[in-house]
């Protein structure tokens, strides 16, 4: 410590009415360091950043930045300054090519042009740009539309925007959500790279083993308190997860050995069309037995979302048949594939599990308000409502709320409890979980995991859809390998990582 | 006790957002005023003598009384057609839909309401009254079902269609009661009038001289036609849907509820509110239509200023319309004693206090928009939680509004 820290967060304390998001946080960032921020959902990792970045002011505390006291009063200040954000979420204008995109708010001018009306240089741009994206390894193509490329490329796309307005500090939130493995060995190379530049980098993530790998330092945040600064050395997962939720936690998913019985779901030949009208699932052919997890791996885009909308009822398929508990429900609708006893944890429970104004009563009768109790003659029971939400709290532990609550009230986690427990209570001869852990923290990922294994064990079928190598391989019986559209290999969950990622892309082994 | 307090706490802030909003639309109208050289306190005071709604206070007396006995049942007669046309926008609000058609539906059921009552003479006058307010219901039903039709078919966006069709019903309103046209009245040589309808045929008045257009039994239609709005949004599995609809398509898909059904059933149900706005009016006052008063009827549009300052909710659409009926008797020429403010120039107020509601109303929705943008944009505040669910609450339009505006994929 040597010399002053180049970014130095004192006592900072943020409260929203009375809810304390931040309490009293310290934290620092030496240059060229890698300082993970820890933390479940809720715990306060957003809301400091957000401070950081001049979103929110604090409550109280202060930030330095190269030893001297400063004001950030907007994203503006923060840039000023040197801090770049990439957020969780990108913010794009899709239709502008990616050089434009970067370049916005502070475009080269052609020299001579009158000031307010100035025209793009765009050759010095795209040089720009062009220099940036060589100098770190994060390979992009300048002329290319963003609407057009990949995650992991808008991804380099944000750090090379932060770095093109001089960030010395880069805030990274939530990296490696969205990333497929591959992108995420990539990410960590430019990390390293930058990091050798003198850039100093903020991590914030909630998966341990990624913390581990890149991090020189860890905080850890609970309930918006700082549970402590930890070196890398001598940290260990569970050290770290201990932190995080206060307890132990259990890694190694705890289950016995699977009991396959009869084929529940059998899929043959299906073809499904993608909303452009493009072949997303090309001939895919499986089958799924009572009491046995079967994961689909693949890189995200290779027809995942459209064969689980077939399966659920929600898309109709071009061609093949899919049957379940031997009833032919071959784009009969959602209700035939409920009625044949088909559940469903959506892939983005805002956006199809759940509706996030409604009650969680209202939320929990979604699949099942057409039958007695909840109704009778088209008029609810209200008592009915309030009962099943109740009890099914109860069960499976949703916090936050009760039966009146909006759904939107919850955290991620509980939100993900309430889908579950709605479809996991019909007693389902198919699962159907679609990423079912996105975006959760240890402890809730610890309690859906557990939920799966027990519905397998009650002689579901369960069909587990999921981008997370780690969790197929921990869960699944068995693991099928998706690449556009079509199932491609089948492996026993022990299989060797890397067979796995050459079948998931295409049995080309990527270059390193 | 808790609960009991917290449900009205609820209530009291819902409100608390609509009477602000009118509160400022009051006072920006006031500077107006101002700027005019009028008092706005004395003309505000005019205004309120002219609703009528000084009858409420026991010391007024004698003559002046008598006058706002007959000023009331004024504002509440132009309040009933107002609940109805509001609960049809509102119903279709419920949906995600904006049902601007509510005139055109009012239109044809005016045509149909007239029409059903000044023929098939001979009827049981009681039946035929009956007869003539379902049919009209129900042709205004149709016309709105049109448009959802070609919403859940073709995609034909239900601005459009539904404003298009209000331009259909004007024009052909106006081809029928024309000179010469197939429902110009027996009696109307010259004039553009259907034909009257019989004393026997009114809907009876219940307070005040029938001469001098007392209050009718139609504001207790308009009154019932709002209790079973809040039985169908919140009692019936329809409302379930049209409200899961409303708020995430998508996610009420996935659970196997009909989009399509949805979109088509909730402008049956609009349009039949909007009609029966038409029968009110027509059998409880109008008596007869004129090709003039179709094309300047404005009570379809200003459902959707009663929708937006209600709501969307039940109560608060009553609310809203006796407001807006109120205004209208209130700076109606004859009602306004005073010398403050040339009378004639009062009508133009209203206009001016219902256009800033309606402002307003709009950006209020703007305000909690900005107010909600950080977190929506990811960038935390804190994950909400269980002192936030004291705050939010269901069904809130303002969770939809930040819903629209949630980036994807979320967490």
């Amino acid at each position: 410590m040597d010399k002053p820290p180049v970014l130095e967060l004192r006592g900072i304390t943020k409260k929203f009415g009375p809810v304390v998001a931040n309490d009293r946080v310290d934290f620092d960032l030496q240059p060229g360091e890698v300082h993970a921020l820890l933390g479940e959902n809720g715990a306060g990792k957003s809301t400091l950043m957000s401070v950081l970045y001049g979103l929110y002011s604090p409550t109280s505390g202060e930030i330095l930045v190269d030893g001297k006291p400063v004001g950030i009063s907007s994203p503006n200040d923060a840039i000023d300054l040197g801090i770049g954000m990439v957020h969780q979420h990108f913010m794009f204008i899709p239709v502008m090519t990616i050089t434009e995109n970067i370049v916005l708010g502070n475009e080269p001018v052609k020299s001579g042009a009158a000031r307010p009306i100035g025209v793009l240089d765009r050759r010095t741009a795209r040089k720009r740009v062009k220099e940036l994206s060589d100098a770190y390894g994060l390979a992009i193509d300048p002329d290319a539309r963003i609407e057009d490329v990949s995650v992991g490329m808008q991804q380099r796309v944000e750090i090379l925007r932060a770095l093109y307005r001089n960030a010395r500090i880069l805030v990274l939130d939530e990296p490696t959500a969205v990333l497929t493995a591959q992108e995420i060995t990539e990410l960590m190379t430019v990390l390293r790279r930058l990091k050798q530049d003198g850039t100093a980098i903020i991590f914030i993530s909630h998966k341990l083993g990624e913390v581990l790998e890149i991090a020189d330092r860890v905080t850890v945040l609970r309930r918006g308190k700082s549970m402590g600064t930890v070196p890398r050395e001598g940290a260990t997962e569970q050290s770290l997860a201990r932190m995080v939720v206060g307890r132990d936690v259990i890694f190694r998913v705890d289950k016995g050995t699977a009991e396959p019985r009869e084929p529940v779901l059998n899929i043959t030949g299906l073809e499904v069309l993608d909303d452009r009208g493009l072949e997303a699932v090309r001939g895919a052919t499986l089958s799924v037995r009572g009491g046995e997890i079967v994961a689909l791996a693949g890189v995200d885009g290779n027809g995942q979302t459209e064969l689980v909308q077939a399966i659920t009822g929600m898309r109709a398929p071009a061609d093949g048949e899919i049957e379940v508990g031997g009833v032919d429900i071959t784009g009969r609708g959602v209700r035939a594939a409920s009625a044949a006893g088909v559940a469903h944890i959506a892939e983005d429970r805002h956006r199809v599990g759940l509706v996030l104004p409604f009650t969680l009563a209202e939320n929990l009768a979604l699949r099942r308000y057409r039958r007695p109790p909840l109704s009778r003659r088209g008029w609810l029971n209200l008592n009915a409502f309030r009962a099943l939400a109740e009890r099914l709290l109860g069960a499976f532990d949703v916090r936050g709320g009760d039966a009146g609550t909006p759904a939107a009230a919850l955290s991620g986690g509980n939100q993900q409890k309430l889908c579950i427990a709605r479809e996991i209570d019909s007693a389902p001869k198919l699962l159907v979980a679609h990423q079912p852990t996105r975006g959760l923290d240890v402890g809730a990922i610890e309690f859906v995991h557990s939920q799966l294994i027990a519905q397998r064990d009650a002689g579901a079928a369960v069909l587990l859809v999921s981008l997370e190598s780690e969790e197929v391989r921990s869960l699944a019986d068995r693991i099928l390998v998706i690449y556009e559209g079509r199932i491609v290999a089948e492996f026993p969950p022990d299989a060797d990582e890397e067979d796995l990622g050459i079948a998931m892309t295409g049995g080309t082994v990527a270059a390193a | 006790m808790n609960l009991i307090a917290g449900k009205l706490s609820r209530a009291g802030r819902s409100a608390v957002i609509p009477l602000t909003t009118v509160v400022l639309a009051f006072i920006v109208a006031g500077l107006v005023m101002l700027l005019t050289g009028t008092n706005p306190l004395t003309t505000y005071g005019a205004i309120f003598d002219g609703t009528g709604l000084n009858w409420l206070f026991p010391w007024v007396a004698g003559h002046t009384r008598v006058t706002a006995a007959q000023d009331l049942q004024q504002t509440l007669v132009s309040t009933a057609p107002l609940i109805l046309t509001g609960l049809s926008v509102a119903f279709a609000f419920r949906v995600g839909l904006f049902n601007i058609g509510a005139q055109g539906q009012y239109t044809v059921g005016s045509i149909i309401a007239v029409w059903v009552a000044t023929s098939w003479g001979g009827m049981n006058p009681v039946l035929h009254i009956f007869v003539s307010i379902v049919l009209a219901a129900l042709i205004g039903g149709a016309w709105a079902a049109l448009a959802g039709w070609l919403k859940a078919t073709v995609g034909t966006h239900e601005v459009i269609s539904t404003i298009m069709l209000n331009w259909v019903a004007i024009w052909v309103a106006t081809y029928l009661f024309q000179e010469g046209g197939p429902l110009q009245g027996k009696q109307a040589l010259g004039n553009p009038v259907s034909n009257t309808i019989a004393n026997n045929m009114h809907l009876p008045v219940f307070w005040g001289n029938p001469e001098l257009q007392g209050l009718d039994v139609g504001i207790f239609i308009s009154l019932l036609a709002a209790v079973a709005y809040w039985a169908i949004m919140h009692r019936s599995t329809l409302g379930y849907e049209v409200r899961a609809v409303g708020h995430n398509p998508t996610a009420a898909q996935g659970s196997g509820i009909s989009v399509s059904r949805n979109y088509i059933l909730t402008m049956a149900i609009c349009g039949v509110f909007a009609g029966l706005a038409a029968s009110v009016d027509v059998l409880g006052w109008q008596f007869q239509v004129s090709s003039a008063d179709i094309s300047t009827s404005q009570v379809g549009f200003l459902g959707i200023a009663v929708a937006l300052l209600g709501r969307n909710t039940a109560i608060g659409t009553v609310a809203a319309a006796l407001l807006f009926g109120a205004l209208e008797t209130g700076t109606a020429a004859g009602n306004l004693t005073t010398t403050s403010l040339n009378p004639e120039l009062a009508p133009q107020l209203t206009l001016i206090i219902e256009g800033l509601i309606v402002l307003l109303v709009s950006t209020d929705l703007i305000a909690v928009r900005i107010l909600r943008l950080p977190r929506r944009l990811g960038w935390g505040g804190p994950e909400p939680g269980a002192d936030l669910a004291e705050q939010l609450q269901p069904d809130d339009p303002a969770l939809d509004a930040a819903e629209a505006l949630r980036p994807e994929p979320g967490l």
